[in-house]
């Protein structure tokens, strides 16, 4: 050892890069890349009609130059280590229960510094302009009052929650985890396609995601800057305690998950590990003298701050479902007591509903005063007699959807349906006008991933995860779903969709 | 002592372990995670060596050993007729309607093990997911005779690597202890009813027969309990049944003796009571501490006289009665 000074760790020297990117000549890579053609539509690695990006073009000449055998065996390598590890999700039908994996394509999505700025600032006007539009219609009804938005859309909404009525949560925040599903057009430009402002999941993959990039692709990453993403708990956490009743200094959270059957259990875990907090169902809890404590091996401890992944109907059988097994029965009262928090609070349902997206810009505009920083998708409102007309006219162009269910069931998608399809959906539209919204069908979209005939273009979305306590954090990137059958616009995860690694490029 | 830090306790602020709160159904299924990985172990350990060394004249006899131990009698003839090695293996490597195969303590594992996901190291869930995997694709070819020890061995593999990955990685607070005493009980359960086999039933209860026990049975026996080298250091000149039985339940020094594994309870037992302020343990220690002194070697050789198999069956039914106590004493 030498005295006087610390011993220096061995490490590896950093590179700044394989060497100068490669040319392309008429922009067609070659290697593993060789054939990738992403047509009319925005390649998110490619960037038609932008100037190269120096990046961008490093990673692309790192993937042509990895042989397409190797990817294989890389995208192998992850497949199994993710079944090993059982991340996965449980798909349920008729009465067997299947632990599938969420399929992992290994080659990254890419936000360069400009873009990510970008959505997170839209996600966070977004975000803002949710819990004022909640606030506002669980206390004046101003944005009611003025006609901004349909009193019936909003009152009679299956997510309107009565028992909100004239209750404040602290720092009038609602939405606390937030997922904003955008989608890019063939233009390039961000749009956002919904809110996700009840419980979101999809997090813990943004995380696992890039985890095993790192395992299985850590040397296309070599040398780049990739904006982390492994903050996530200690912001959650954060956000957690901010809300917790003020009296308490050192808040105790939990996690409530409805149990190890639920599809998300795996996130669920996540969640509570990241945060460092117990995992508990609504059998651990119990509510006593007004307060809400969980059931420890030392006798009943406090419980200051709930984040519950079980939906509002089943939270208390005392206010909602009387039937519910899943929740904590009077944890409604002692939380309007406010001696717990809850997030996301009770009653977001109605903000994220697929009638009231439409109107979100207008619902920024009016309380914030600013233009939305991320559009909307063309939304056409079928309740309103001009949208249906167009909607009906243009059917076989338009997507069409059920504005109270989510997971991408029930949906028309105009140009891939048949006649018979057409008409059948015509017919429902029509008996009940006011369910549906429309939209044009968007040419979203395209990243480069591993398929059976090489790298082939295929639809990407993005959400990004929002946290709001105090104030509002995003977790740079978000989950990159991917649409693996060529040609499919439905990422869903449930409908056999994939994810990527997304990178924010610092 | 840096300058402004004028007492050693702002030094030290925050920075011992705090009293982190365990959910008490955790705690349960901690103990029961223990016990299923650990009863893997023993299961194998029995089915190899009865496979192995104990094919004697009667072999029927040796086979049924198995399900007598694991009070599996009446089960084991309602699906088979006869014991032998492959209607036994069957029943145990294969059989995920018997809840005491393989299959039903790693199902039941792995479920304990999801429910303790954000507790256990990723690294105790990840070999618990492929050990299930590995054991749900047991088929049929496995328990024939060339493959018979194979698939023992991979079990005992996947129960040991178990035991490792916990020693090295399960953070010790109060979960571990739960989990180490679970695993205390099950093994101390588990020589018991090994044990027990070799004087219930098979000779009459006096001891001139307990003598007659050959040393091929005696052989196996302590292999089956890894202790048969142990043994013969202790011992080189031969078998004599009060030895066996007191290294089997009262020795301090074999790792699966039902005294040591009882002693270690014990220790767990009292770290929760003072450091983790469960004073409701209380009752479990103060049956513990009877069932560890009638282990003494004193009181186990003067039972082997014929009351061995009675004390061996109390000495189950108090192992089952304290995990009750434990898991009493969060109950509300």
């Amino acid at each position: 050892m030498q005295p006087g000074g610390a011993v220096q760790s061995q490490s590896q020297p950093a590179r700044a890069g394989t060497g100068p990117a490669a040319v392309f000549p008429g922009g067609v890579p070659l290697g593993s890349m060789q054939g990738y053609d992403p047509g009319p539509f925005f390649c998110e690695m490619m960037r038609q009609g932008e100037p190269p990006h120096p990046t961008l073009s490093l990673l692309i000449s790192r993937l042509a130059a990895l042989p397409i055998a190797s990817l294989r065996q890389r995208a192998a390598d992850a497949e199994r280590d993710l079944l090993e590890r059982g991340i996965t999700f449980t798909v349920y039908s008729d009465a067997t229960a299947i632990d599938r994996i969420l399929p992992f394509d290994l080659i990254p999505r890419v936000l360069t510094p400009a873009e990510w700025h970008h959505i997170e600032t839209g996600v966070i006007q977004r975000v803002k302009a949710l819990n004022m539009f909640l606030h506002d219609i669980y206390h004046g009804r101003k944005i009611l009052a003025d006609k901004v938005v349909p009193a019936e859309l909003v009152l009679k909404n299956g997510g309107y929650c009565d028992a909100m009525v004239g209750f404040d949560v602290p720092y009038k925040t609602y939405v606390h985890i937030c997922g904003t599903d955008i989608v890019r057009d063939e233009t390039g430009e961000f749009r956002v396609l919904e809110d996700n402002a009840r419980t979101p999941s999809g997090v813990a993959y943004v995380v696992e995601n890039r985890h095993m990039s790192l395992r299985v692709m850590s040397d296309l990453m070599t040398g780049l800057t990739v904006r982390g993403v492994d903050e996530y708990g200690l912001r959650l956490h954060n956000a957690m305690s901010d809300i917790a009743p003020p009296s308490v200094l050192d808040p105790q959270v939990v996690v409530l998950s409805p149990g190890i059957f639920n599809s998300a259990y795996f996130e669920h875990v996540f969640l509570a590990r990241e945060m460092g907090v117990p995992l508990v169902e609504g059998r651990d809890l119990v509510v006593e003298d007004g307060k809400v404590w969980m059931r420890t091996t030392a006798g009943l401890a406090a419980v200051h701050t709930i984040y519950r992944r079980i939906g509002d109907d089943f939270l208390d059988p005392d206010a909602f479902r009387p039937d519910s097994m899943l929740g904590v029965r009077g944890l409604i009262e002692a939380w309007r007591r406010g001696s717990v928090a809850i997030a996301n609070a009770v009653g977001t349902g109605v903000a994220d509903d697929k009638a009231i997206y439409a109107y979100m810009p207008r619902i920024i505009r009016y309380y914030l005063s600013e233009e939305p920083i991320l559009k909307n998708v063309d939304t056409r409102i079928c309740a309103e007699p001009d949208a249906l007309a167009y909607t009906l006219d243009h059917l076989h162009e338009l997507v069409v959807k059920p504005v109270a269910e989510s997971g991408g069931y029930g949906l028309l998608i105009g140009p891939h349906a048949s006649k018979a399809q057409l008409e059948e959906f015509r017919a429902r539209l029509k008996a009940d006008p006011s369910n549906y919204i429309s939209q044009p069908t968007l040419q979203l979209s395209v990243s480069p991933t591993l398929t059976d005939d090489g790298v082939r273009p295929r639809h990407v979305d993005l959400r990004p995860f929002a946290i709001t306590g105090k104030s509002t954090w995003v977790l740079p990137g978000g989950l990159t779903r991917v649409a693996l059958r060529q040609g499919t616009l439905v990422v869903n995860s449930s409908q056999g969709g994939g994810s990527k690694d997304t990178w924010v490029l610092a | 002592m840096g300058a402004g830090v004028t007492d050693m306790s702002d030094v030290i602020e925050g920075t011992r372990p705090q009293n982190v709160h365990l959910i008490a159904r955790h705690a349960e299924a901690t103990l029961w995670l223990a016990r299923y990985m650990e009863r893997i172990e023993n299961l194998a350990r029995i089915l190899d060596v009865t496979n192995t060394f104990a094919r004697d004249a009667d072999d029927t006899r040796n086979w049924l050993s198995i399900p007598r131990i694991n009070g599996d009698l009446e089960a084991f003839y309602k699906k088979h007729s006869a014991a032998t090695q492959r209607t036994v293996g069957e029943f145990y490597l294969l059989d995920a309607g018997n809840p005491t195969s393989v299959q039903g303590c790693i199902e039941a594992a792995k479920e304990n093990a999801r429910t303790l996901r954000a507790l256990i190291s990723t690294e105790m869930w990840l070999q618990i997911n492929v050990f299930h995997g590995r054991i749900r694709a047991l088929d049929s070819a496995m328990v024939t005779p060339e493959h018979f020890t194979a698939v023992c061995a991979m079990l005992k593999d996947g129960a040991q690597s178990h035991t490792g990955i916990t020693e090295g990685t399960f953070y010790r607070d109060q979960a571990w202890h739960f989990y180490m005493i679970g695993r205390y009980l099950e093994r101390a359960d588990q020589t018991t009813r090994l044990l027990d086999t070799r004087f219930h039933a098979l000779v009459p209860h006096h001891e001139a027969a307990d003598a007659d026990i050959d040393a091929g049975a005696w052989n196996a026996l302590l292999r089956a309990a890894a202790g048969y080298h142990a043994y013969r250091r202790e011992h080189p000149s031969g078998y004599e049944p009060r030895q066996v039985a007191c290294f089997l339940l009262s020795n301090t020094a074999f790792p699966r003796s039902a005294g040591l594994n009882l002693a270690q309870a014990e220790w767990h037992l009292t770290q929760l009571r003072s450091r983790y302020g469960l004073r409701r343990v209380g009752t479990a220690l103060e049956r513990l501490e009877e069932l560890n002194a009638g282990l003494s070697y004193e009181n186990v050789a003067r039972m082997v006289g014929g009351k061995l198999s009675p004390f061996l069956d109390a000495v189950q039914r108090e192992i089952g009665a304290l995990h009750g106590d434990i898991v009493a004493t969060f109950a509300d």
